[in-house]
């Protein structure tokens, strides 16, 4: 099907936006990389009355990287991140999760920001930025604001983006010292939706073992599921029994809802094996890292 | 009534041009508003890549994109996939060599898809380019003929000296 008619917005700049926005309110829609926006529209599941295009403001086109963390402004695409070599130096989680967002073509053209701010729960980034505990940065005519990612996710597509706000940037924390990040998932077909995906860090002390280890889970609730697992694995050894056995407490937190593509029980067995794997996949790095 | 955009694209090197609504698909607009009917659209939300096109060199679904979006940028089309003489592309020239297509309805977005692909990676081993198609659907071939005429093509642009 076709979209339905919208009017289109051509702001010169981000002020512009925000006027246009706040003029607008919620019949308007921001118009990034359109890679979840168009097909809605044209499956008239969305029907924006407005759509301003923010794809020529070159103000929210940086990759930014610093020692601190990675900022990404709002029309970075997923592919121009995920090839970023000083991105990956400094988070390589996110070019391992990012090879995991649909296809390359959609990459293209699909941006990191949009995609955390549409929040689908199936969204790799959204699990990234909620285990990293990256923040993003919002703006309206009524100022700027930033979001923790623990507060940014309120439910299935949606986040803490109002109408009036424009997503400018998201910020990803550095990778820490001694640190591996994995990220690994499961779906149907190659570029599908993960029916389970799974993001790690695992830090290792001196006699490498483990010193604290997080994950980060998709597809298995409305929001990113972030579990930190360093009350039971700080000083134990990294190794895939004990991987296994707090895999086997995460599966127990988890209360999935099942669909057409997956049962809940398939989806928590999912996150159990993926777990496991992702720790003993970032501890495998981590290794790297303290050589 | 419905306000009308210019969009002024180039494609396949020729500047076109014309008014629009904003909600005219680029699909569409190449299909409907200039009459280059050689991108197919299949699905017409994103998941079958029969719509794609180069924007700027990189592949994209041109059913997820708005015309009036990408106004000023340059295409290419399956039609443009073509040697400098107007002869057979090394991808169009290899899914003929390879039998790479049997009804022909998805073969546009793969030509398209592979053209850029191998700008990028001109020796892809027989896994990368089952990985490099794997974003387009063909519900005739199998694949295998198309995995075929990747490596094919590579081969084509090979022999011919293609820079890389």
């Amino acid at each position: 099907m076709k979209p339905p008619p919208f009017v289109y917005h051509r702001p010169r700049d981000v002020d512009e936006a925000l006027d246009t926005l706040a003029e607008i309110g919620s019949d308007g829609k921001i118009l990034a990389g359109g890679q979840s926006l168009v097909p809605l529209m044209s499956m008239r599941l969305a029907a924006p009355a407005h759509l301003i295009d923010i794809n020529r403001l070159s103000e929210l086109a940086g990759i930014r990287t610093g020692h601190d963390g990675v900022e990404v402004g709002a029309i970075v695409r997923h592919a121009q991140l995920e090839r970023d070599d000083a991105a990956f130096a400094t988070q390589p989680l996110l070019r391992q999760a990012l090879q995991f967002v649909a296809h390359p073509t959609v990459r293209n053209r699909g941006t990191s920001v949009g995609s955390l701010a549409h929040a689908d729960p199936a969204g790799e980034l959204t699990a990234v930025l909620a285990l990293l505990g990256g923040r993003m940065t919002l703006r309206s005519t009524d100022g700027e604001r930033t979001v923790a990612a623990a507060d940014f996710f309120l439910g299935p597509l949606e986040s803490a983006v109002k109408p009036t706000d424009l997503a400018t940037s998201a910020f990803f924390p550095a990778l820490a010292p001694r640190t591996g990040a994995a990220w690994t998932e499961v779906s149907r077909r190659n570029g599908d939706y993960a029916i389970c995906g799974v993001g790690a860090l695992v830090t290792l002390d001196d006699d490498r073992r483990v010193a604290s280890a997080k994950v980060g889970l998709i597809s298995v609730g409305p929001t990113p599921v972030v579990a930190d697992l360093s009350e039971p694995l700080t000083g134990q050894p990294a190794d895939a029994a004990v991987f296994d056995e707090a895999a086997q407490l995460i599966q127990d937190t988890l209360d999935p809802e099942p669909d057409i593509h997956a049962t809940a029980e398939y989806r928590r067995h999912l996150a159990g094996v993926l777990t496991a794997r992702a720790l003993l996949e970032a501890t495998n790095r981590a290794v790297e890292a303290t050589k | 009534m419905t306000e009308l955009h210019t969009v002024e694209l180039t494609v396949n090197g020729v500047p076109r041009a014309a008014n629009v609504p904003a909600r005219r698909l680029l699909s569409d607009f190449l299909r409907h508003d200039l009459g280059l009917t050689g991108t197919h659209v299949g699905c017409e939300h994103g998941v079958c890549g029969a719509c794609t096109v180069l924007v700027e060199g990189a592949p994209m679904r041109s059913c997820l994109l708005f015309a009036v979006s990408v106004d000023g940028a340059s295409i290419t089309t399956v039609e443009g996939c073509t040697g400098p003489g107007g002869e057979l592309g090394p991808v169009q020239q290899a899914f003929l060599d390879c039998h790479g297509l049997q009804c022909g309805f998805c073969t546009p977005g793969f030509v398209t898809t592979i053209t850029a692909y191998l700008d990028e990676n001109p020796n892809p081993t027989q896994d990368e380019a089952r990985h490099a198609i794997a974003g387009n659907l063909c519900r005739c071939t199998g694949y295998q003929n198309i995995v075929a005429s990747v490596l094919r093509a590579a081969e084509i642009r090979r022999e011919a000296g293609v820079k890389t």
